[in-house]
């Protein structure tokens, strides 16, 4: 079916996205692009633990998401692909053009960042990224949970 | 005698809070529970939030669902602490219980915690 869904939440795998956005969607598979995470075995462990056991998780770096993107494409089951923070998520549309839409799940509040939704909060540096996104035709949006109303990036930024 | 445990909830939206209060309206007082919400928390603000409500003493850790932003961040905490034991699925039978028994060495009051808890959930016969 392929991937349905590409979204920056910086609490990645937890209850929105398993529940939320996994049981409206029929998610199938979960891709974390982390590096952190994917380089820690036991964060690893912890996340599978919140999924459903029918529900695959992947975690990967940037780089390996690109090299099986297209594969996640051709997966007969529907997935989503998550990043914890917009850098990532831009490093990843940069790698895989194929990127037409993204999701702002979830952004919260750090010293730097100002309230653009009442959960997402950008740094002047995350907005810029974004608009970026948004200029290289890629449609962004901020929703948490499906029932929400997608709210443009012009927006938030 | 063992020191006297604290308990956190730490769970989504305002659950904590009312669990706390339900605990209030059974037992007296919060019997040394505290309670902390996700809700505007990234990981680390999270972390630290749920670090400050434990304290420094022995400490169970009551999670609402088994994975998510709570559970997983209690995880990471307790790792770090041999003091900290979580519990996830809480359920009000499972804390009011806890409030009368802090005295348990923290590995036993959490195993106690999750009996607890399993025993309360059931089906009413018709």
């Amino acid at each position: 079916m392929s991937v349905v869904l590409y979204r920056i939440d910086d609490r990645l795998i937890h209850g929105q996205v398993v529940v939320g956005w996994g049981q409206r969607l029929g998610i199938g598979f979960i891709v974390l692009v982390d590096e952190g995470v994917r380089a820690n075995v036991w964060e690893q462990e912890l996340y599978r633990m919140g999924v459903p056991p029918a529900m695959d998780v992947v975690f990967a770096t940037v780089a390996e998401a690109a090299g099986h993107a297209a594969e996640w494409e051709r997966d007969p089951r529907k997935g989503i692909v998550l990043t914890g923070d917009v850098d990532t998520m831009a490093a990843l549309c940069a790698a895989v053009p194929e990127v037409r839409k993204v999701n702002v799940g979830g952004i919260h509040a750090r010293e730097g960042r100002t309230e653009r939704l009442r959960y997402v909060f950008l740094t002047e540096a995350e907005a810029a990224r974004l608009r970026e996104l948004a200029g290289r035709g890629v449609e962004v949006t901020a929703q948490d949970v499906p029932t929400a109303k997608p709210v443009p990036v012009a927006e938030l930024v | 005698m063992s020191e006297r445990l604290t308990g956190v909830v730490v769970a989504h939206s305002e659950l904590a809070a009312s669990l706390l209060a339900a605990v209030r309206a059974i037992a007296g007082d919060d019997h040394g529970l505290a309670g902390v919400s996700n809700t505007g928390c990234d990981r680390a603000a999270l972390l630290r939030s749920l670090d400050a409500a434990i304290g420094g003493g022995p400490a169970v850790v009551f999670t609402d669902m088994a994975g998510g932003s709570c559970a997983f961040t209690a995880a990471a905490l307790a790792r770090g602490r041999g003091d900290v034991r979580v519990v996830t699925g809480v359920n009000l039978a499972m804390l009011v219980d806890f409030a009368f028994h802090r005295d348990l060495p923290v590995e036993e009051a959490a195993r106690r915690a999750v009996e607890v808890g399993r025993t309360a959930v059931g089906l009413v016969e018709r």
